[in-house]
């Protein structure tokens, strides 16, 4: 037994309530022991004095782009990518071509992870045929294929006896439906947030109420059915407030929000910046508040990257024509730090929490704990280097992002999969 | 000849900008410099031989994405005063509208060592994205709902030469303001040269915020009509009506549309103005339209002298090469 | 491109001078063209436009009928425009008659290169056709680039190709002057400046 000793580094593991300065020995893809001081016997010995010591992060949200639009991304870069920002768990979204709605589907993306090996690739499966929201896809096919959750994200699930419908046949796996809330009328032909830089650059407008109208009336149907809703990338600050207050009345209910909402604006759109065309839209000020502060107060879960790689053709088109998203997986810790702990607004220990051990709960898996016996996911930061955003750099082949050229704080130095070094 | 005086002070103003994309990053001054510049080109249309050499050599090309006769027809008018070379390219419903990228649309452009390019695009932006990239000069003929930069350029002449003035003037803009390009555009420019600009239209077509931009928003034609200088009605596009926008084109005549009983209770002197085309009966009554307050048709009298100004102006701003070289 | 420093080297006209000059002109131009019928004055913007008025005055306090005036600008027929630098300020050509078979005097202060001369040409060559096209100029300081020459000159200067010639007037310079102005140092560095 060899193995790896991290000797030195201030462990942050929320799962286990542990904070401060540990010794961390890995053998055999797992976690061996955590402890003040552990002797080498031969592990080969990495110093982490300076640096946190934590363990891997899981994205809820990511778009992997395979099968169907190999050229925008691929699980293997997709991988790559999340691994190079910290992540050894994703959550892989089914609006791929075809879309995860067969367990056939489900398994492809599961194999493929697994002949990649970098980071664990979990498939969310569509909630309806070919996300035609329409007719119910066989969940029970789904969840026995390995799908951690059901989702129609990029499409909200518009028809409300659908919803209805899927919530009560869902609780028979006691998995959450992820719920990408925007009502479709409301949002028709929005290209961004409807508010003052909509109007400048007349632009077509989304309202933060397209998304808060669909939280409410899901709200709802999870009460009625004591269905599991969870909300993808909170956007708005009403969306927040109608959350809290349903979660104070024992509502089913999780949510995320992603750490572009919580960074920046509608003020990032600038002249047409497509670079920041992101759906949900980024909004103004005050809904970012809320976001913040829904995160403070436990009412937004997780954090989630909502990595939505392009190609640089589609993303260089026009603000109408351009595709939404952000490639997020490589910055979507930094972007936290910067944002969250560097002002003081939330703690590391917390930080790490919405970014690990909260999804890995939303998602059932066995991760985002250092605990001793665990699959060795860990990560190294050192949490007060800087760098600039270079998209060009990224391992994704989405090389997009809002945040291209801006400095932030807190860099990935080491990340272990299983007990292997993976970046 | 007596209006120039006015426009004159005060505009020591270079021009210095490669692209026309908007009036919202146009200053004061520069707008002057435009105005006093196209004041100077309309004596040009008034000659025996209406062309001057400024612009030989230089190529100009027409590149509209969405159907315009009298924008395109005036760019084009007021390149060849200029003896510029000018090619029209009608892309509309043609494969450049959707197969083709942006990029692919600039990198042709490109190749054609083309000097001045006016574009109209349905999507706003569109002329921004292609001035990231080009290294010819952009000038905006209109991009979605967002600007029409000549457009509120040939309005604000209109109303100088009308008015004598525009600081100070209360402008009444009237309709689909949400939808509306012109109206952007004008807001810009009123504002920046002093005028005091009101918006009416019915909710559905204010956009959220519209007040930040620095204008009075009513709701009631009466009020905007009652103490205003100048009326600026717009389109309602019919084919946005699927949108419920408003109820019908009839509710909308009876609640927004410009008649002489309307009218009964504005200033004498008050100028009616349209982008056109007009639809007669909906926004604004064909007397009122044809009436002698009217200077619709002035408007496009001056579009010319406006485009040859923003044409001239633009063509002398280094290129991206020789400002980097 | 910084504008070298220049420094005055002579004053060739003051006032009085200028005046004078002007009114020699002015019979020069009535005993050439046999009285004030049909002859039409155009000056170049702005310093020719300005001794147009003053030429029409003194024709006018000699040969007691009026004389038509116009202004020309001659910016758009320029040669060097658009040439990497801002297009310069364009204002109104202001000619309310028709010059088509009229003996037209063009009126300028500085006659250098020639080009301007050739622009105005131009320039009245789109307005019409004159019968005669005459020209007119306060100074005449040399260094002609085309087959152009002056028929009327109020004072023929030699000067170096570095020097600038000034003409200041008083309703736009505060001074009524003509001066010669030197670059104060490194003349190799500079350029020719005015006309």
């Amino acid at each position: 037994m060899a193995g790896v000793l991290i000797r030195g580094g201030q462990v942050v593991d929320p799962a286990t309530n542990r904070n401060g300065r540990f010794d961390v020995l890995i053998a055999d893809g797992l976690i061996r022991d955590i402890a003040p001081t552990i002797a080498a016997n031969g592990a080969a010995v990495v110093d982490a004095a300076g640096w946190l010591v934590l363990p891997g992060l899981v994205d809820l949200h990511a778009h992997l782009r395979q099968p169907g639009r190999e050229d925008k991304e691929t699980i293997e870069t997709g991988a790559r990518a999340a691994v190079r920002g910290g992540f050894t768990t994703v959550c892989a979204m089914p609006n791929t071509d075809p879309a995860i709605d067969t367990g056939g589907v489900a398994q492809y993306v599961a194999q493929e992870a697994r002949r990649v090996g970098l980071a664990a690739v979990h498939p969310i499966g569509a909630i309806t045929r070919g996300r035609q929201g329409k007719e119910l896809s066989d969940f029970g096919e789904l969840f026995e294929a390995g799908c951690v959750a059901l989702s129609d994200d990029g499409n909200a699930v518009a028809h409300p006896l659908l919803m209805r419908r899927a919530l009560e046949y869902a609780k028979i796996f006691n998995r959450p439906l992820i719920q990408h809330a925007e009502d479709p009328q409301l949002a028709a032909g929005g290209v961004m947030h409807e508010g003052l830089v909509s109007t400048t650059l007349g632009l077509r407008g989304i309202p933060g109420e397209a998304e808060s109208t669909m939280v409410a009336r899901d709200l709802a149907l999870a009460e009625l059915t004591g269905g599991w809703v969870h909300f993808a990338h909170l956007s708005s600050a009403q969306s927040v407030e109608l959350i809290r207050q349903a979660k104070r009345r024992g509502v089913r209910v999780t949510c995320e929000v992603t750490p572009h909402h919580l960074a920046l604006t509608e003020q990032a759109v600038g002249e047409f910046e497509t670079r920041a065309k992101v759906n949900p839209p980024l909004r103004d000020e005050a809904d970012r508040q809320a976001l913040i502060e829904g995160l403070r107060d436990g009412t937004i879960d997780c954090i989630a990257t909502d990595h939505a790689p392009h190609t640089d053709w589609e993303k260089e088109a026009d603000f109408d024509s351009a595709p939404f998203g952000i490639s997020g997986l490589e910055t979507a810790l930094a972007v936290c730090v910067q944002t969250l702990v560097v002002p003081g607004l939330l703690a590391w220990v917390h930080l790490v929490e919405k970014l690990s051990a909260a999804p890995a709960k939303i998602a059932g898996v066995e991760a985002g704990t250092l605990r001793a016996g665990a699959p060795a996911d860990v990560i190294l930061v050192d949490p007060n280097a800087t760098w600039t955003v270079d998209p060009q750099r990224f391992a994704s082949k989405g090389r997009h992002s809002p945040f291209a050229g801006q400095t932030l704080t807190g860099a990935v130095t080491q990340v272990f999969k299983a007990g292997a070094q993976v970046a | 000849m007596a209006t120039t005086g006015a426009l004159e002070q005060g505009t020591a103003a270079q021009w210095t900008r490669r692209h026309l994309l908007g009036l919202r990053e146009l200053s004061a001054d520069d707008l002057r410099l435009i105005l006093q510049t196209a004041e100077s080109f309309r004596e040009v249309s008034l000659r025996p031989i209406k062309k001057v050499p400024a612009l030989r050599g230089k190529t100009v090309v027409n590149l509209f994405f969405e159907p315009s006769t009298r924008t395109r027809t005036s760019f084009e008018l007021a390149a060849k005063r200029l003896s510029a070379d000018i090619v029209n390219i009608a892309a509309a419903g043609s494969s450049l509208s959707k197969g083709e990228t942006v990029l692919d649309t600039v990198r042709n452009l490109e190749a054609l060592k083309v000097d001045l390019l006016v574009i109209r695009h349905a999507a706003a932006g569109v002329p921004h994205a292609l001035a990231k990239r080009i290294s010819a000069s952009v000038i905006n003929a209109g991009d979605g709902a967002h600007e029409h930069p000549t457009q509120a350029l040939l309005d604000l002449f209109t109303i100088q030469e009308k008015k004598g003035r525009i600081a100070g003037l209360k402008v009444s803009i009237i309709g689909d303001i949400a939808h509306s390009r012109v109206a952007r555009s004008n807001i810009w420019g009123l504002t920046k040269l002093g005028a005091q600009v009101t918006v009416c239209g019915p909710p559905s077509l204010l956009p959220r915020h519209i007040e930040q931009l620095g204008v009075r928003v009513v709701y009631r034609l009466d009020e905007a009509i009652r103490d205003a200088d100048v009326l600026m009605l717009l389109r309602i596009q019919h084919e946005r009506q699927e949108a419920v926008l408003v109820p019908s084109l009839r509710e909308y005549r009876l609640t927004y549309g410009v008649d002489q009983a309307r009218l009964a209770h504005a200033k004498p002197e008050v100028l009616i103005m349209h982008p056109g085309p007009v639809n007669r009966g909906v926004e604004l009554d064909s007397r009122v339209a044809d009436g002698p307050y009217s200077v619709i048709l002035d408007q496009v009298t001056n579009g010319l002298a406006v485009r040859m100004a923003v044409l001239y102006l633009v063509a002398g701003a280094p290129k991206l090469d020789e400002a980097e070289g | 491109m910084t504008e070298p420093a220049y420094h005055e080297k002579a004053k060739v006209l003051d006032a009085d001078g200028i005046r004078r000059a002007l009114t020699r002109i002015a019979h020069e131009i009535l005993e050439h063209n046999k009285g004030t019928a049909g002859v039409a004055l155009v000056g170049i913007r702005t310093r020719g436009a300005l001794l147009a008025q003053r030429l029409a005055q003194a024709i006018e306090a000699i040969d007691q009928r009026p004389v038509q005036v116009g202004i020309l600008d001659i910016t758009l027929y320029r040669d060097d425009v658009s040439r990497a630098t801002p297009q310069p300020v364009v204002r109104a050509t202001e000619i309310p008659f028709d010059v088509t078979d009229q003996d037209v005097v063009l009126v300028d202060d500085v006659l250098f290169t020639g080009r301007t001369i050739r622009a105005a040409l131009n320039a009245l060559n789109d307005l019409g056709r004159p019968r005669t096209i005459q020209l007119a100029v306060l100074v005449d300081r040399g260094h002609r680039e085309l087959p152009i020459r002056a028929d009327y000159a109020g004072k023929n200067i030699p000067t170096s190709r570095r020097e600038r010639v000034q003409v200041r007037l008083r309703e736009v310079d505060e001074a009524e002057e003509v001066v010669i102005e030197a670059p104060a140092a490194d003349p190799a560095a500079s350029t020719p400046g005015g006309r």
